[in-house]
């Protein structure tokens, strides 16, 4: 019975890991073991350094010995090529590590006279590979040949022939190989080596040149079939596997301060979420880089690293600038938590800064990247692969749990600025606005989304001071919303208008108590002029009662006096 | 030719006439192990200097099995290949030398075809 439903477990082929950056991960282990691969690309475009850095690092990681038979470059000159990569390629001929053989054919010395083969080449080959005991061999460029021997036919059979012996000899083989116009090879090789195909590319975009790698057929392995772009630095290469890259990053719970009291309270009271992206927009001049400078600065205080990637100024023009408002970042840079990684976006293309953005990130482990501002990046590629390239490092960021903070430019009154529409893929989305009133500009820090968090709606203005960047409160009245000196003016005039109000009340006591001991004293005077006519009164009543006794006494007077009866 | 012995190409050399006037040739050829197409090769240059430079050569035969280093001094590629070392320049004759007027163009025995 065939067809047993169950998985049956992948047996993978043998790999041999090459020890290049990145190289490994989209091949899943490297070069096919014991096979020959072949490595075409144009002029520049890194051949040669591949298969050194295969050599060296299997050399000196994986302690296998590797033959460099090189059809090209003199092996003097190959030694001192590779010295400023820091691949001392004569320690390791000197330790037995490693092998290099120059093949030199001279066309005008050959004559051919008839049948031949390239036996002398196997036997070379065989004694470098048989006095090391090399794992590793690199053919650097066998397409050489061709110019060398004019019988075609004969070359290509021997090729072939070269190949399936280096197969036989159990070793892993790197062939390098011109690029034709319109095929792979200039002369075809890619029919011989039918297991590994790996295309090395160097195209100039807009002025700017991109390195790509890409992997045309690897026989018996899955591999990524994308274009993957390199870079060549000091340490030799550098692939970045970014296109595989997913949304499987763990959302963290954490959050961190933005550096502004204020701010934090405005996001929910707690600043951002660590791992997540921020953007902070704004037009020109209203204070992009001091919030940004706020965050790198709380994050190295908390001791935490902090990656800033400055694409408009220089390193010591940052630090200088935020001195004015109070931030000191020099201690922070001397002590190492800080890190300024400042290019100018045209220096190289697209793909370029992000493989050495990521290099840098890989190298350094902060846990907070500045990039200020990712605006300029519009220059060295259109919208959509900046679109692209970001949503690729912010994916490989928050894969690592690192904080990302992007400063946009924007122009005009667009809000939404986004000739990038990079918007999107931020988690926390930060403006500056200037507010023109009365004569004068301020600015107004409005926070246009976060997400998972509580944030305020309400605009605070921004103000710049030498302590660092300070929010206020806007007055909101009936005028509407005022800033900078509108905002002084109204709350001085404010403070008027209650004043003269309180003076008014007092006024109005004063007022009253006047009146109030006015009419007290009216009271009394009534009081008394009533007492007053009270005592008339009795007087009157006095004299009256008086003046009846008086003409009493009178008429018995009379009476007595007429002696009436 | 008979061929007999351990190595019949190995140590072959033709002593010179040291009175003749014209350039002395010193040549290498270089195997790998004796192959037909070798023995070809030595066979028919032996003939081409036996005629055209009767007692002025000297025939070198290097077999790279035995001495792989070797390859490398005159880099050396194609098998068979016969490197004249003198007269100047160094001029290396490839293949099994069957085309006889191209060995002498290459020993410069006749006039390069323009």
């Amino acid at each position: 019975m065939s067809g047993s439903k169950e998985p049956t477990s992948v047996k993978q082929l043998p790999k041999t890991a090459t020890g290049i950056d990145g190289f490994d991960e989209i091949t899943g282990g490297g070069l096919p073991q014991g096979r020959p691969t072949l490595i075409c690309g144009g002029p520049g475009s890194g051949k040669t350094l591949f298969g050194m850095e295969f050599l060296v690092r299997g050399a000196r990681d994986f302690d296998e010995p590797g033959v460099f038979m090189s059809f090209e470059e003199k092996d003097t000159d190959l030694v001192e090529n590779f010295s400023s990569l820091g691949f001392y390629l004569d320690d390791l001929v000197a330790r037995n590590k490693m092998a290099l053989d120059y093949v030199h054919i001279e066309r005008s010395e050959i004559l051919e006279t008839g049948e031949f083969d390239l036996e002398g080449l196997f036997v070379r080959l065989g004694f470098a590979i048989d006095s090391i005991g090399a794992k590793r061999v690199v053919l650097d460029t066998i397409e050489a040949l061709f110019s060398g021997f004019p019988n075609e036919a004969i070359l290509r059979a021997e090729i072939r022939r070269l190949f399936r012996w280096l197969k036989d000899r159990g070793v892993t083989a790197v062939i390098t190989c011109e690029q034709g116009k319109g095929t792979l090879t200039r002369h075809g090789l890619e029919e011989y080596v039918s297991d590994c195909v790996i295309i090395l590319d160097h195209r100039m975009i807009e002025q700017v040149a991109t390195r790509r790698l890409r992997i045309l057929k690897y026989r018996g392995t899955t591999h990524g079939t994308n274009e993957y772009p390199f870079l060549i630095d000091e340490g030799g290469l550098y692939v970045l596997p970014i296109t595989s890259l997913g949304l499987t990053h763990k959302a963290l719970n954490e959050r961190i301060s933005s550096g502004v009291p204020r701010l934090d309270n405005m996001l929910g009271g707690e600043g951002y979420f660590r791992g997540s992206s921020i953007l902070v927009t704004g037009t020109a001049g209203t204070g992009k880089t001091s919030l940004a400078a706020h965050f790198a600065n709380s994050a190295c205080l908390r001791g935490e690293r902090c990656l800033y990637l400055a694409f408009e100024e220089s390193e010591s023009q940052i630090v200088r600038n935020m001195r004015s408002i109070g931030i000191d970042l020099q201690p922070l840079l001397d002590n190492g938590l800080l890190h300024f990684h400042a290019t100018r976006p045209s220096l190289c293309g697209l793909e370029m800064h992000l493989v050495s953005m990521n290099k840098l990130v890989r190298d350094f482990k902060p846990s907070v990247v500045i990039m200020d501002p990712v605006s300029n990046m519009i220059s060295v590629g259109s919208a959509a692969e900046v679109k692209s390239a970001l949503m690729r490092f912010i994916d490989s960021l928050k894969m690592e749990g690192i904080t990302a903070l992007f400063t946009c430019l924007i122009v005009g009154q667009h809000q939404d600025l986004t000739d990038m529409g990079v918007s999107s893929l931020m988690d926390t989305w930060i403006t500056v606005r200037d507010i023109e009133s009365g004569g004068e500009r301020n600015r107004g820090l409005y926070v246009i989304k976060s997400r998972g968090m509580a944030h305020s709606n309400q605009v605070r203005e921004f103000v710049l001071s030498s302590d660092g960047v300070r929010l206020v409160d806007v007055y909101v009245g009936p005028g509407g919303v005022l800033t900078g000196a509108a905002r002084l003016a109204q709350e001085s005039k404010d403070r008027q208008e209650g004043k003269e109000l309180e003076e008014e009340i007092e006024r109005k006591k004063r007022e009253f108590e006047t009146r109030k001991l006015a009419v007290e004293a009216q009271v009394a005077g009534m009081l008394a002029e009533l007492s007053a006519q009270e005592k008339e009164l009795e007087k009157i009543a006095r004299e009256e009662a008086e003046r009846k006794a008086w003409a009493e006494r009178e008429r018995a007077e009379l009476a007595r006096q007429r002696h009436a009866d | 030719m008979a061929l007999s012995g351990d190595n019949p190409l190995m140590g072959e050399k033709e002593s010179a006439n040291e009175t003749a006037p014209e350039r002395r040739y010193e040549l290498r050829l270089y195997v790998a192990g004796q192959t037909p197409r070798s023995l070809e090769a030595f066979a028919n240059l032996k003939k081409i200097c036996e005629e055209h430079l009767k007692d002025r050569y000297s025939i070198e035969v290097i077999d790279l099995l035995e001495n792989p280093k070797l390859a490398r001094g005159d880099q050396i590629l194609a098998i068979p290949t016969l490197v004249r070392k003198l007269p100047e320049p160094i001029r290396k004759i490839i293949g099994n030398m069957a085309d006889t007027e191209r060995v002498l163009i290459g020993l410069d025995l006749r006039p390069r075809k323009s």
